[in-house]
């Protein structure tokens, strides 16, 4: 088992569906992870706020309503821009084949849809935490490359 | 920023920091009893007016080392932008540590109030009616209670209602809060130095005005000076226990090897 991380998983925007994230929590909790949970529908400046207030090294950010190619660009610029570079963002959820590469461009590191056995996303957080991958960064790397 | 990255470096032991005086409350009970809701509505009368920091723990597991933290779920207070740039709060797990408050809580506790924190508020776990090592940390207690939790005789038990500062019954939009303050009061009667008693409904914000302006003013119960002191040298003892580079090596031993309970504390002592 890698080292232990402070993760927070979020929901952004208006989006009630919380089922995902709460499994992704519980399987990261159960790797040894500590994992803040934001609740439902926090806006971008929330999110940041409890990454900065909490010191954590990872954002999972959980999206079902289709403001991913929104959402995921805009809370990595504020991460890039609160001076968190960093931090290593994913995300999951229902997020379509074509919207990924820019999501990857803005700086998400790994996208998880349905049916990601929970030692994946492990096996993603031991590895991102091994190198110089958050959303500051030049490296142009995301799982499954 | 800096601040969140300095705590973090006391948490896991790479920053040491000097003891700072201040008011350090608990609010402690058990769980779901609401407070985390009544620490969001003190949050609410207090800020920005005072500075305000708050540390809530949550449990560890004992099997993964992992934890769930979700206390900031509660608090409404920091999408309120007007209050929340003078509010802080972070999420703490109990990690190794035995009881319900890491020794590590007073060393963040402290940072907190160096920098310019006027009050440091510990939401403890859900705790049971022995869990006093808040004690070690707080220099004020306040224990939460609900209705529907048992009858007149767990008002009578020792153990935390003992340590109380303050005592308040929240849920008091519930049938069976009454009661419980009578069954209290009743209690109370019998001690010197009893403390006041509100109730409060977190949800229906009656008694919330009243319980943020004691927060800031509540007077130590003299009788539990000594179980202070107590909990402060249990803790102390544990942490020297729990920081034993040994620790989780002898931990490996008892479950692989066998090892007795005995043996293992030999082989710490070396």
């Amino acid at each position: 088992m890698g080292a232990r991380q402070r993760i927070v998983i979020a929901k952004p925007g208006l989006d009630g569906h919380d089922r995902g994230a709460k499994v992704v929590a519980r399987a990261l909790r159960d790797g040894g992870h500590e994992v803040i949970y934001t609740g439902l529908r926090r806006t971008p400046d929330q999110i940041v706020r409890t990454i900065m207030d909490e010191d954590a090294r990872f954002v999972g950010l959980s999206s079902l309503s289709g403001a991913h190619s929104h959402l995921f660009p805009k809370i990595c610029n504020l991460l890039r821009e609160a001076g968190l570079t960093d931090v290593v963002v994913f995300g999951g959820g229902i997020i379509p084949e074509d919207d990924r590469s820019p999501l990857f461009a803005a700086g998400v590191r790994a996208i998880f849809g349905p049916g990601t056995p929970s030692t994946e996303i492990l096996e993603f957080v031991e590895s991102a935490s091994q190198r110089d991958c958050g959303v500051g960064s030049q490296d142009d790397w995301h799982w499954g490359d | 920023m800096k601040l969140a990255r300095q705590l973090t470096a006391i948490e896991n032991g790479e920053l040491e920091v000097e003891e700072t005086k201040g008011l350090i409350v608990a609010i402690t009970g058990p769980p779901g009893v609401g407070k985390s809701c009544l620490v969001d509505g003190i949050l609410h009368r207090l800020a920005p007016a005072t500075k305000v920091a708050v540390l809530a723990v949550d449990p560890t597991s004992p099997l993964s080392g992992g934890a769930l933290l979700g206390d900031r779920i509660r608090l409404s207070v920091l999408d309120d932008d007007s209050k929340s740039e003078s509010i802080y709060v972070r999420s703490i797990a109990t990690r190794s540590s035995s009881g319900s408050m890491p020794s590590i809580v007073k060393g963040l506790a402290s940072h907190l109030l160096a920098n310019s924190f006027d009050l440091v508020i510990i939401e403890t776990v859900g705790a049971g009616q022995s869990e006093m090592r808040c004690a070690a940390v707080a220099t004020r207690i306040i224990v939460v209670e609900g209705p529907s939790r048992g009858d007149g005789i767990q008002a009578e038990k020792a153990g935390l209602l003992e340590l109380a500062d303050l005592i308040v019954v929240n849920k008091s939009d519930l049938e069976g809060a009454e009661r419980v303050v009578n069954d209290l009061t009743i209690s109370l009667t019998l001690t010197n130095d009893a403390p006041p008693i509100i109730r409060t409904s977190a949800i229906e914000g009656e008694g919330l005005d009243e319980l943020a302006a004691m927060i800031l003013s509540l007077e130590e119960r003299t009788s539990s000076r000594r179980a202070r002191a107590r909990q402060q040298l249990l803790m102390a003892h544990e942490n020297i226990l729990i920081l034993n580079p040994a620790f989780d090596a002898i931990i490996d031993r008892m479950c692989e090897e066998g090892i007795g309970v005995e043996e293992a504390l030999r082989n710490l002592d070396e």
